[in-house]
């Protein structure tokens, strides 16, 4: 059904169709209204679920993971700070093998305290086995966390997996979006069957600790279907459209990428900035194209260069960086790309703590990418940096 | 496990079956070995409830034993024993 | 000379084959409560002396369904575990226990408990206290009592050990208001026994800490525990109190006897043993177990 609806209520709304039975969250700006909407979907009798409103967002995983290791589907959602604050039990999660779905709404991190865009947070939990995927529009979004579940629940893959949303860009903007029907998801999303569960029936000890002779080998087998994973968001992306219609990329999407010359990878909502600009820039005759990273983890390596090796330049727009090193998504571009072609990859940071990326933006990247420029923040202003 | 034979096997690492540690006979640790004066005992049950291990039993009433598999030699049933029918021995390792 | 070979089901709880140091009050008081619990009941326990000693792979102790996650979140795993059982419908049927040592609940995992305290879960939360963090090697924590010398706060030239007060965690717990909050001891089972019974029997979160004698890391010979866990409850140092929402409705009386009878037979507190100074230390513990005795009624 059609409504004209905030992406925040959006992504409660679809969440709620995937039935969770222990919602557990603890409130930050702009993940609030997700957590606001779903609330009162629980107050109105819409969904039966527990919804456990803790002391911080350590304990908001810590309450899913438990509720996951006792056989029901769990749900919860941060940003920023939050994320940071819930990393050792994120890397608990996957250690365990335990499927799970949080949205990671982006925002910005502390120092300075800034509440607005970046994707800093979730760049920062990207060695934790969590799949990753970023979502460029409101629809894409909620469709991406039915989608979600469906992929973590696998057993080809049992990893939780976050689904990345921009904080206010599109939490807080309204768009008309499609909202499947309850018996829609229900079709698509069985119930949760876990393999293996807390339950008194069928005891077992889950956690014990492993030593090193064999830990390296347990750490190997995440990593393994945590790259195995990724045929299984292809194929969840291609059964999603038959189910309902709406194809939106599997592990990536391009945008006249075919004869590009030079193409941006981008991931979230900027990749709809990037494709305003490409369709400018086409107009006036220049060769570009967009592609979208939309499952960053596992990173699709092969899919990227087969779609970027006929290009003559690439240039990532991030919104995040590695403090000392430089771009994150950038480098792994380059290695990816390493041996296989011989395509420049420039890094362009933009965007952070809630600047804006303007036409204006991308064509300060497109031409400084482009005098040779490899690795650069783009709109800064330097008359503020004269003072440090 | 309850699953089918279609469902693969728990990720490795994960998942423990109960009770394993039966297999890890703790027994060796120890020097000495509590011998049990039938006589002497009362019933009262403080050995067989407070050993670490568990691996104390009653066979009828007054009448208790270790399980030399398990038991490390603390000493903590006899020094608890309230009749003093427990002493700790070397002989009967 | 066993008769019939020994055999144990499952459903005691936790079995022998784990590595606890030998006369482990720990490991004692974990039967004690898992014989009352009983086997319909899913266990968490923080990362620990008894996590680390009753689980390395592929080897458990643990006869129940049993999660270890980390070292501060046992309380929201539980809390997370009640959630899912009460949706399912099964809360009736089966407890939900956590497990801690005195570091993992005092001190890193506070703001966690008194959370799942504040949004009353149904769970039984077991603190097993040693008064240090002995799993990584006797290093202080907030339950630490008053001159104990510890790895981290040890008695030395210029220090007679811990310089704070033991955190009082039970009172904090009770202040919370819920519905039960008990502190005993391994030396008093049938009073442990009694306590973990009526922590059962009441829905809502309750608080259970259990004093544990530790022979490495308090310093005193292995088969002494419970003779040294005795003398601590007797001398007034670890009061063995019962509150009900907030107010105290039961405590076991006491002999009362000088703590210097029990400082004396641990190594932990050796170091007050000689000189006017350690003599000093002495009566200002006494103060403490004297405070104790007026505030909760210990003796009469």
């Amino acid at each position: 059904m059609r409504k004209m609806i905030e992406g925040s209520r959006a992504v409660a709304e679809a969440v709620g169709l995937c039935r969770p039975e222990v919602i557990s969250a603890y409130p930050i700006t702009p993940q609030t209204h997700i957590v606001e909407e779903l609330s009162q979907i629980v107050a109105d009798g819409e969904l039966e679920a527990e919804y456990v409103l803790v002391e911080s967002e350590h304990s908001a995983a810590s309450v899913c993971l438990g509720a996951v290791a006792a056989g029901s589907r769990s749900y919860s959602a941060t940003t920023s700070q939050g994320m940071l604050l819930m990393i050792e039990v994120l890397y608990n999660i996957a250690g365990m093998r335990l499927p799970l779905v949080i949205t990671g709404v982006n925002r910005a991190v502390s120092a300075p305290l800034n509440i607005w865009n970046d994707q800093q947070d979730t760049m920062a939990v990207r060695d934790t086995g969590w799949l990753q995927l970023y979502a460029e529009d409101n629809q894409e979004c909620l469709d991406m966390h039915i989608q979600a579940y469906k992929i973590s629940e696998d057993d080809r893959v049992l990893l939780p997996v976050m689904v990345c949303m921009d904080g206010f860009i599109l939490t807080h903007t309204y768009e008309s979006v499609d909202m499947p029907t309850q018996e829609q998801v229900d079709a698509f999303l069985p119930r949760y069957n876990p393999l293996y569960k807390l339950d008194p029936a069928d005891p077992y000890t889950l956690g014990a600790y492993v030593g090193p002779e064999m830990y390296h080998e347990v750490r190997y087998a995440i990593h393994r279907d945590c790259l195995g994973a990724k045929e299984v968001v292809k194929e969840v992306a291609r059964d999603f459209r038959a189910a309902f219609g709406r194809w939106a990329g599997d592990v990536i999407e391009t945008y006249q990428c075919d004869d590009a010359e030079v193409v941006f990878v981008a991931m979230g909502s900027v990749v709809g900035t990037l494709k305003e600009w490409v369709d400018h820039r086409r107009a006036a005759g220049d060769k570009v194209g967009v592609l979208k990273l939309r499952c960053y983890r596992p990173f699709p390596a092969e899919e990227l260069v087969a779609a970027l090796s006929r290009a003559k330049r690439v240039i990532v727009l991030e919104k995040a960086v590695s403090m000392g090193g430089y771009g994150i998504v950038a480098a792994e571009l380059r290695a990816a790309l390493y041996g296989h072609a011989d395509v420049p990859v420039a890094c362009a940071v933009a965007g952070l703590g809630g600047r804006d990326v303007t036409m204006g933006t991308v064509d300060e990247m497109y031409n400084r990418a482009k005098a040779g420029e490899a690795d650069f923040f783009a709109g800064l202003r330097t008359e503020v940096l004269q003072e440090s | 496990m309850s699953a089918t034979a279609s469902r693969r096997k728990p990720p490795l690492g994960i998942v423990t079956r109960p009770g394993t540690s039966l297999r890890n006979k703790t027994g060796s640790w120890g020097i000495t070995r509590p011998v049990f004066d039938w006589n002497k005992c009362t019933g009262c049950n403080t050995c067989e409830t407070i050993c670490p291990e568990g691996c104390i039993r009653h066979l009828e009433k007054k009448q208790y034993e270790a399980d030399s598999e398990y038991c490390k030699g603390c000493g903590m049933c006899a020094a608890a024993c309230p009749a003093k029918a427990i002493t700790m021995s070397t002989e009967h390792r | 000379m066993a008769t019939q070979p020994f055999t144990y089901e499952l459903s005691r709880g936790f079995l022998p084959g784990h590595r606890a140091c030998a006369g482990c009050g720990q490991a004692a008081a974990v039967r004690v409560v898992m014989e009352v619990v009983g086997p319909q009941c899913i266990v968490t326990n923080a990362t620990g002396c008894l996590e680390v000693f009753s689980t390395p792979y592929p080897e458990t102790a643990w006869g129940v369904p049993w999660i270890h996650s980390l070292f501060e979140n046992q309380a929201a795993v539980a809390s997370g575990i009640e959630a899912a059982l009460k949706r399912q419908g099964k809360l009736d049927q089966i407890r939900v226990l956590a497990f801690g040592g005195d570091g993992a609940t005092i001190d890193i995992g506070f703001g966690a408990l008194s959370g799942m305290f504040e949004r009353g879960h149904d769970v039984l939360y077991v603190c097993m206290d040693n008064e240090a963090y002995m799993n990584t090697g006797v290093q202080r924590s907030g339950s630490t009592p008053y001159a104990a010398s510890t790895t981290t706060s040890p008695a030395g030239r210029a220090s007679f050990g811990e310089d704070r007060p033991k955190k009082d965690l039970p009172a904090i717990a009770a202040a919370h208001g819920i519905p039960y909050v008990a502190v005993a001891s391994i030396s008093y089972f049938a009073d442990l026994r009694r306590k973990v019974k009526r922590a059962l029997d009441i829905r809502g979160a309750k608080y259970l800490q259990v004093h544990v004698p530790c022979p490495p890391g308090w310093g005193y010979d292995e088969k002494d525990s419970m003779e040294v866990g005795r003398l601590a409850v007797e001398c007034g140092l670890y009061p063995l109190v019962e509150w009900e929402s907030g107010e105290v409705v039961r405590v076991r009386k006491i002999q009362k006897i000088p703590v210097e009878d029990y400082l004396k037979v641990q190594r932990r507190f050796r170091h007050l043993m000689r000189g006017e100074a350690g003599k000093a230390k002495i009566a200002e513990i006494q103060a403490v177990a004297d405070a104790n005795i007026k505030r909760y009624g210990l003796t009469d």
